[in-house]
């Protein structure tokens, strides 16, 4: 029997971004943060980008934040995403500011999708990770 | 205007006639014939060239591949390879070799079967599974090529009321004057396109949505192609076939996703004003603007950019018309018919420079009278996340 074609996860061995990866797990959406300088780090590197002799740690992040922007995907070659046309990309600001690439879930309708929209994370788990989707807040 | 350095000028191009070889080509074998052809335009043969550059997209390894390919032996190599803008990034390069005394006769060369190879790079996919740290932070989300743009587009409708008939401008002035170039037309034909004609704002609007709100007739084709362009010193081009077309002015950078980064702006926005100031021009003198269309928000994002009009007021600047060759108060636009409707094998950024070369030479099918001054803009990688700009202002040799 063939299997049916899934979503493409990320790479858990790709030496920067393998611990945020591995956070998903359980739920837990890091970023890094230099305790030299302050500098928000995104996405996950080993170095800070605001000065040369700082040291990272992780955040975690209370996983709400608001669209900067989006768009709703009506043709995709990928095996997987052909099938689940249409469905929304969007770039999330967090409320601790890193901004990331995602889905929006949980929509009635894509088109009710809009930019300043507040969401909060909505994790779909797969073996040993999962993936931050959003969907709209709700109190 | 004030008088340039008149240092290297473009001296030989060429652009591969057809953009469907059914496989039967290889990007070298499309690099090599245009290389020769674009060398015999200046008058020139292999034995003359001393700097080689190429964006690595025939071979790995490619200053060193395409140099035994061609059987040439250069003095100078540049490898810069930063996606559909490394035209504009090795035209530059090339100037400042030539000022430097380094070199006299520069090859660029670009070769691509996109098109046989059935890439997506219009309107598909691509970009999934990827290997670079950004890369794997994203490619779980699903975004197509065309959505990442769409992105920008969205975020430029909500921040500045920019409408779809606005953006839909662009892909109709494209269209208009590929419908004067015999190998655009015959483009659409080889890659079967449907009812080609001049199109209008309605036909743009009424298409097919591929990610909102970009429509099918705002994406760029699909094609195989390729082309060359010699870059010689003064002293050579001299004695070249063709009149020269100075550069004379070049500006390069790069621009990527930051917390809180701004997606209704690009890279142009530095590369322009650089490249402007050492021409000693402004925007408003530019006769002829070729833009890398690969969407048509691209264009309009970096129309603004460059300060042909404010941030946010591209939308009714394009209004009416204005882009098209014959029309006064805008610079023409993409005159060959861009990547829209002539020519998009992956990196357009080389067709660029030919059709800004064959406007200032007097040789282009939508040929705007007596155009003196032409700008190339070359975006490599994504408008809505980490891209390239390269911005390479031309003269005529009749100014
Ligand atoms: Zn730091």
């Amino acid at each position: 029997m063939s299997k049916l074609p899934t979503r493409p996860l990320p790479n858990l061995s790709e030496p920067d971004t393998a611990a945020f990866w591995r956070a998903t797990a359980e739920h837990e959406f890091r970023f890094q943060q230099c305790e030299n300088c302050g500098t928000v780090v995104w996405h996950p590197r080993r170095h800070c980008t605001g000065c040369v002799d700082g040291s990272l740690v992780w955040q975690v992040s209370a996983g709400q934040g608001a669209i900067y922007s989006f768009s709703i995907v009506r043709q995709s070659y990928h095996p997987f995403f052909r099938n689940q046309v249409p469905y929304v990309v969007a770039l999330v600001d967090l409320d601790e500011g890193p901004r990331f690439l995602t889905n929006v879930v949980g929509i009635d309708t894509p088109e009710a999708v809009h930019i300043g929209q507040r969401v909060m994370l909505a994790w779909e788990d797969h073996d040993d990770v999962s993936m931050p989707l959003v969907r709209p807040l709700t109190e | 205007m004030t008088a340039q350095a008149r240092d290297a000028a473009i001296v030989g191009i060429h652009e591969f006639h057809s953009r469907n070889v059914d496989g039967e080509l290889s990007s070298l074998q499309i690099k090599a014939e245009c290389a020769a052809r674009a060398l015999a335009d200046a008058g020139l043969s292999w034995s003359d060239v001393d700097a080689i550059y190429d964006a690595s997209e025939g071979a790995p390894m490619s200053g060193l591949t395409i140099s035994e390919y061609f059987g040439i032996e250069p003095r100078l190599v540049d490898t810069t390879a930063v996606g559909g803008s490394s035209y504009e990034f090795h035209a530059a390069h090339a100037r400042e070799a030539i000022r430097a005394g380094k070199a006299r006769v520069a090859l660029l060369t670009y070769g691509s079967t996109a098109h046989s190879n059935a890439l997506a790079i219009g309107v598909g996919g691509r970009g999934f599974g990827g290997v670079t740290p950004a890369e794997n932070m994203e490619s779980f989300a699903g975004q197509t090529l065309v959505a990442n743009y769409a992105m920008a587009a969205r975020r430029h409708m909500h921040e500045y009321g920019t409408t779809s008939e606005q953006l839909a401008e662009i892909s109709v002035a494209t269209r208009y004057h590929a419908m004067r170039n015999p190998a655009a037309v015959e483009a659409m034909e080889e890659l079967e396109f449907i009812d080609i004609r001049e199109t209008t704002v309605d036909d743009v609007v009424n298409s097919r949505m591929i990610a909102d709100p970009l429509h099918l007739l705002e994406c760029c084709m699909i094609s195989d192609g390729g082309g060359a362009v010699v870059i010689a010193s003064a002293e050579v081009a001299r004695n070249c076939k063709k009149p020269p077309v100075w550069i004379i002015g070049a500006g390069q950078a790069v621009k990527y996703p930051v917390i809180g980064g701004d997606l209704t702006s690009s890279a142009a926005i530095d590369s322009g004003p650089v490249a402007f100031a050492e021409a000693g021009v402004s925007p408003a003198e530019i006769d002829v603007a070729m833009i890398y269309d690969s969407f048509s928000i691209t264009v309009l994002t970096i129309l603004e950019d460059l300060g042909f009009c404010a941030k946010g007021e591209g939308g009714a600047w394009v209004e009416g018309g204005r882009l098209r060759f014959d029309q006064s108060g805008g610079p023409a636009l993409n005159t060959d018919g861009g990547g829209l409707s002539s020519n998009h094998p992956g990196m357009r950024g080389i067709f660029l420079l030919i059709e800004a070369a064959r406007q200032l030479r007097g040789e282009s099918t939508a040929q705007v009278a007596a155009a003196k001054l032409a700008l190339a803009h070359g975006n490599g990688g994504m408008l809505g996340s980490r891209h390239s700009a390269g911005t390479v202002i031309l003269a005529g040799d009749r100014t």
